[in-house]
């Protein structure tokens, strides 16, 4: 079977076993064919969120993908490339410290399995990284906090524990909840089916019950003098 | 100077860098991969503590049940120190925002909202049965226990301000007049090599079941970096005969099947597809019994069949697509071939109590690189994400109180200018060998004749199969030429660790004439205590 992967200059060509996931085609070209290849892997079994790669345009988990023939495999979008499809994930460590995604203030409370459910698919998340390379909003906006931030954000916000979640979502609100445009792309990637654009449209309800308002009504213009708005680039201008 | 240098960034390493942080030390976490990556995540079934939230439980059975799995060779004290702190650590994960699954205590009082005020937070967290354990007393979120508890780690030690260093692998300790005084390290995306000073060193790099390699439901890295890194220094080794094995691994991937797919009736049979073993006894029992029939050359499957299509999707959708995409296999009407495979290393970093390396002062190690002899010759489910977080953190606040008083003279380059030298060869020395290929020569060796049951012949087999591998090692080396983002080169370190250990396990292996626990040896079937109820301990005697 041919595949195709997108090396730093050039896309190649590589014939792979039969019946191998992506992951499992990749070490055998790098140790059979070709040791420069370079990617990401760790456990597996799709839970140390490593080895996401775009195949045909889709994110995959190379552990959890059986290539078909002429696949066409690259990095994951709107990460640095480090080399061939090894991507530079540090801006998620970014995203996650302005989104302020963890528990600010305990309070005692003995949570029951309802409340536990609040946040059960939210936890399932790898950091695999698919739904930012799959976020349309990146394009435009690189400040975006993104989709996984904003869930965990939202996972926080909800958690009963949380004393001080008006913290949270007040850190959600730059670059964050209102830029995304619900269009589900992330949703539609994710490997362990957690669903963001259903958290971030909640958080804009967490968000309102604390007083804010989205900003793109504020910022319209309707021809009255505009103090704030029309400096930098406003991905919700135009829209 | 940083206080507190941590290598290693799974559960083990983040745990210990908040205690030290807590604790008022200057942290620094490093680590090859980025933290979430780490094996931690793979660990599904609980953490032990024994609250007594579903059944009676008592710290007591805990203690007892973990010295029972050990077979007389733990540490009494140290287990008791671990599981007497079981509940804290608990407690602390709570405060923290772990996503524990929860028990409803309520449910049957109308006013379940009252009582919820008065009753601690502890007591909803659920807890299930575990191999060996006398209770339910394992904590758990859903099965993604070490999935949630690392990333709640992570998240908290965000909110810290916990410095990382992400992509960095280790290459040696600094250990001037047998104290650590840093680390070397190959930052794996530009090359360079940078030496860390630190007041003291904490070493949390994980097992070495990955040279098993492709016998093994370990990550590839496994390799134990830390621990080679260790023996090097000067420091010891002890229990590394001591591997555990899970019975079903998938055949083809060693992807793990959950201990659960038994557990719900499934069957193991044979090629005549007949049943061999009661799939309900301990790990290392169901383990020895698949491995007598492979001798055989039989074939030995998992049959979920008689299951049923919609019980096998209620209660087993992961495994069922896991067949499917690893093994082309549809459980609910074929069979799923399997073999046992490395699951976990009891053995490493021989520490004492205070979790301090023996033979380099100031430097600790925690987690499944180290031995703190809590696991004896046979680890108890539950007690690896216990010993993580406990001793984790107990390791972070000891190395607090070695930096407050160490000296912050930093150690001369010469370890450096070693490690750089030695990186500047690779990429100058041919590789007319290729390592790959010894890699998986290593793996399968390994699991035949150093695995579940283990011979004198096969033993001494191995091990001179290692030494010839350890001389066409001058013949091995890296044949991508990239100074940045060398995978090919971190995999070659990776191997040359593993290859490193593989004698320490062999030997000791050899020397322990009985069987014990995981480790079975067919020509001393019976357990020795009066020549070998001690530990195997193994030190370099000239440093290199």
């Amino acid at each position: 079977m041919q595949i195709t992967i997108k090396r730093d200059k050039s896309f190649e060509d590589f014939q792979i076993s039969e019946g191998l996931t992506l992951l499992a085609a990749l070490y055998e070209i790098k140790e059979q064919h070709d040791p420069t290849l370079t990617f990401s892997a760790g456990c597996r079994a799709s839970v140390c969120g490593t080895c996401a790669v775009r195949v045909n345009g889709r994110e995959e988990l190379a552990c959890a993908y059986k290539p078909k023939e002429g696949d066409t495999v690259e990095p994951l979008q709107y990460h640095p490339v480090l080399r061939d499809l090894k991507v530079d994930k540090q801006q998620a460590k970014t995203t996650l410290q302005k989104s302020q995604t963890w528990l600010h203030s305990y309070t005692e409370v003995a949570l029951t399995p309802q409340d536990a459910h609040l946040t059960e698919r939210q936890t399932d998340c790898i950091l695999c990284d698919s739904c930012y390379s799959a976020c349309p909003v990146f394009a435009v906006n690189p400040d975006f906090l993104g989709p996984f931030a904003l869930t965990r954000a939202y996972r926080y916000t909800v958690d009963k524990r949380e004393g001080e979640s008006k913290s949270i979502v007040g850190a959600v609100q730059t670059n964050g909840v209102w830029d995304c445009t619900l269009c589900g792309e992330c949703t539609a990637v994710c490997p362990k089916g957690i669903d963001p654009k259903m958290d971030i449209t909640m958080l804009r309800g967490e968000s309102l019950n604390h007083g804010y308002s989205d900003p793109s009504f504020a910022n319209q213009s309707f021809g009255t003098p505009d103090f704030g708005g029309g400096f930098g680039f406003d991905p919700n201008g135009g829209f | 100077m940083i206080d507190v240098l941590i290598i290693g960034s799974g559960g083990a390493g983040l745990s210990a860098a908040l205690a030290a942080k807590e604790a008022g030390a200057s942290v620094l976490v490093v680590g090859k991969m980025y933290p979430t990556n780490s094996q931690t995540a793979m660990a599904q079934g609980g953490m032990n503590a024994a609250l007594g939230n579903v059944e009676e439980d008592h710290v007591s059975l805990h203690i007892a049940d973990t010295i029972k799995s050990a077979h007389g060779l733990c540490d009494e004290d140290t287990v008791r120190h671990m599981c007497a702190d079981a509940p804290q650590t608990i407690a602390w994960l709570e405060r923290i925002g772990v996503p524990f699954s929860r028990i409803d205590i309520g449910a049957a009082d109308d006013n379940a909202e009252a009582l919820s005020s008065e009753v601690s937070p502890l007591h909803t967290i659920a807890q299930r049965k575990m191999g060996g354990a006398s209770a339910k007393r394992a904590c758990y979120a859903q099965d993604y226990t070490g999935l949630k508890l690392l990333h709640t780690l992570y998240d908290t030690c965000l909110k810290e301000g916990i410095a990382f260093l992400d992509e960095h692998f280790l290459l040696e300790l600094i250990v001037p007049d047998d104290t650590a005084k840093g680390a070397v390290v190959l930052d794996i995306r530009s090359g360079e090599v940078k030496q860390i000073d630190a007041k003291s060193v904490i070493i949390a790099t994980g097992g070495y079941g990955g040279i098993y390699h492709g016998y093994t439901t370990n990550m590839y890295g496994a390799s134990g970096d830390g621990i080679a890194a260790v023996l090097r220094a000067g420091g010891a080794v002890s229990d590394m005969e001591f591997v555990q094995f899970h019975p079903t691994g998938l055949k083809h991937s060693a992807i793990l099947m959950s201990e659960s797919a038994r557990g719900e009736g499934g069957y193991l049979v044979n090629s005549k597809q007949e049943r061999f073993v009661d799939e309900l006894k301990p790990r290392d029992e169901v383990a020895r019994a698949i491995f007598e029939q492979l001798q055989k050359q039989e074939e030995v499957f998992l049959d979920l069949r008689h299951l049923g299509e919609e019980k096998l999707m209620t209660l087993l959708p992961q495994e069922v697509a896991l067949c499917k995409l690893h093994e082309g296999v549809d459980p609910v009407s074929e069979l799923v071939p399997i073999k046992p495979v490395t699951h976990y290393t009891m053995g490493g970093i021989d520490v004492d109590y205070a979790l301090e390396v023996n033979g380099i002062k100031g430097c600790f190690a925690v987690g499944e690189c180290a031995n703190a002899k809590v696991h004896g010759a046979n680890r108890l489910g539950g007690n690896s994400l216990l010993e993580i977080t406990a001793f984790g953190r107990f390791a972070g606040e000891n190395a607090y109180k070695h930096a407050v008083y160490a000296s912050s003279k930093p150690a001369n380059s010469n370890v450096l200018h070693a490690c750089q030298k030695k990186i500047e060869r690779l990429f100058t020395q041919e590789a007319p060998i290729d390592f790959y290929t010894h890699r998986k020569a290593l793996g399968k060796r390994f699991y035949e004749n150093v695995g579940i049951v283990r011979t004198e012949a096969g033993l001494t087999q191995a091990l001179e199969e290692v030494v010839a591998t350890q001389i066409a090692l001058k013949k091995m080396g890296i044949r991508d030429r990239s100074k940045t983002n060398n995978q090919n080169l971190v995999e070659f370190l990776e191997f040359e660790n593993a290859l490193m250990l593989a004698p320490t396990i062999i030997s000791a292996a050899l020397a322990r004439k009985e069987s014990r626990g995981a480790h079975c040896r067919s020509d001393y079937p019976q357990s020795d205590d009066t020549h070998f109820k001690k530990h195997i301990v193994l030190q370099w005697k000239d440093k290199q």
